[in-house]
């Protein structure tokens, strides 16, 4: 196993640009969640929420 | 009247997606987890790159997918200006963020991969470059449509820039690789000079679905959340 | 054509009552370049190698500083709306614009290079192609820069914001100016780059009005 995390000497390498891709684009992915969630509660809070009514 | 109209679209979206969106996001999240196990226990270490292989199965999708991503993006920007789309402008708002993550997942991986390849974290390569400059697109399109009080004429303006930029945007590459004959760069390894095994475009293959999954599911999902801020905003002058 | 005409000799006549603008460019021009010297050492050979590259950004640089009040004046005291609605073209109307802006920008960028081109010790063929190579290309900055002014009219943050939208579409120009230069040491001729600028030049002249207009109506909307 600790052969796999040490990528054939390169995990200094590999690992740093998986995790570099995780937060670019997990942190995009959170700051959607985040901003939609918040848009939804303001929805609700006015009354515009349309889930659940029949159009 | 032109509300009534604005909003008659995507609320027809916001059914679609409401129901589109559960399937995308599993699918984005099955497709990751088996691409990235593919990346790491079924493909081999190349054998001029080693282990340094696994970072082209992000860095190759991100490219992919960042530039096509811009092709949307003009793709909306005319459906916007030509066929006065109304969803188009909010789509293309929710777009250009998640395509400026992908240039930067792109070009920081393919950091981490120039440094042991390469010997250097940047080379001035053609490749390179063009990527750079393809993230200030993305970001020139993100500022200027949020750039005006009102969020119409920063659509508009996101609009005609992202076709200007379309179209600059092959010159743009072309200059940059003349440029590089020009200064004949110190021999950089070139990725598909050569035949790819399977062993590894399989896995590759897997990830670039996986990422177009996981760029539709967030286009998906904040053009959702546009709608509700444009919402929020015209009920806000209504009040007024 | 007579109101094409009048259009450029109304921009033209409000640059010359206001000298301070057109010297301003330069000032920044001249300022930009001599700041090189003084960042990177007076080595001749460093200074000839990167002469060129040095005086096309600051080129650049310095196209960008008039532009935010290209349409913005004429937005504040109404002509703008005239010239949507006047029977020239707007297309038109923003070519005469943008040739108005080369002419008070671009164009004295070009006549003062060769002076500057001595600070970094080019000899007399690289003065000569690089001043040919801002001729062909300054006009392309124009119209590139018309569309970021038109496009940012309005807009918070608009210099800025004008820069980060024309500086990446202008790197095509920036590379062929350039390169033309630097084909001269190269051994080939710089017929090609130059080439390659003309053809850009082109290729701005027939999209960005179209482009410009296009902003306009929006801005005045």
């Amino acid at each position: 196993m600790s052969g796999f995390f040490a990528m054939g000497g390169y995990a200094a390498y590999v690992w740093p640009a998986y995790a570099a891709a995780l937060i670019a684009l997990g942190g995009v992915t959170l700051m959607s969640l985040f901003a939609r969630a918040r848009v939804r509660r303001e929805l609700r809070a006015r009354g515009l929420d349309r889930r659940g009514a029949k159009s | 009247m032109a509300g009534m109209h604005a909003l008659a679209n995507p609320a027809r979206f916001q059914r679609f997606s409401a129901r589109a969106l559960p399937w995308s996001a599993g699918l984005t999240a099955i497709l990751l987890l088996v691409g990235l196990y593919m990346a790491f226990f079924v493909a081999p270490p190349d054998y001029q790159q080693k282990e340094t292989v696994r970072i082209m199965f992000v860095h190759v999708p991100a490219a992919w997918w960042s530039m096509a991503g811009y092709a949307f993006l003009a793709g909306l920007g005319a459906a916007l200006l030509v066929w006065k789309h109304p969803l188009a402008a909010l789509m293309a708002r929710a777009a250009a963020p998640v395509g400026a993550a992908f240039a930067a997942t792109c070009l920081i991986t393919g950091s981490f991969w120039g440094r042991p390849m390469w010997g250097t974290w940047w080379v001035w390569d053609a490749r390179l470059t063009s990527m750079l400059v393809l993230f200030f697109l993305f970001l020139g399109h993100i500022a200027l449509s949020r750039a005006f009080d009102s969020p119409e004429r920063g659509d508009k303006a996101a609009a005609i820039l992202a076709l200007v930029g379309v179209i600059n945007l092959p010159i743009i590459k072309f200059s940059v690789d003349w440029w590089n004959t020009l200064h004949q760069p110190a021999s950089v390894m070139k990725l598909g000079g050569t035949t790819i095994h399977s062993s590894i475009l399989i896995p590759l293959l897997v990830m670039a679905v996986a990422f177009f999954m996981l760029f539709v599911t967030l286009v998906l999902m904040r053009t959702e959340t546009e709608i509700g801020r444009r919402r929020l905003e015209m009920a806000a002058l209504a009040a007024e | 054509m007579t109101r094409f005409r009048h259009l450029v000799a109304r921009d033209l006549l409000t640059a010359w009552r206001r000298p301070g603008d057109v010297l301003l460019v330069l000032a920044f021009f001249l300022l930009a370049a001599s700041l090189f010297p003084l960042g990177v050492g007076p080595e001749p050979q460093i200074l000839q190698r990167i002469g060129p590259g040095v005086l096309w950004v600051a080129a650049l640089f310095a196209a960008m500083l008039s532009l935010d009040r290209l349409f913005a004046e004429d937005l504040v005291d109404g002509s703008l709306e005239h010239l949507v609605l006047a029977p020239l073209p707007l297309e038109l109307a923003a070519l005469a614009k943008c040739l108005a802006h080369w002419l008070t920008g671009g164009l004295p960028l070009t006549l003062m290079s060769p002076a500057l081109g001595l600070l970094f010790g080019l000899d007399g063929s690289q003065i000569a192609v690089l001043a040919v190579s801002l001729l062909l290309g300054t006009p392309s900055l124009s119209l590139l820069g018309g569309l970021g002014a038109a496009l940012t009219l309005g807009a918070r943050r608009g210099g800025a914001l004008m820069s980060l939208l024309v500086l990446p579409l202008a790197v095509p120009v920036l590379i062929f100016g350039v390169g033309a230069v630097e084909a001269l040491a190269g051994g080939a001729g710089s017929s090609n780059a130059l080439v390659l600028l003309a053809a850009f030049f082109l290729v701005a002249l027939a999209s960005t009005p179209w482009a410009i207009a296009a902003a306009l109506r929006q801005a005045v909307e």
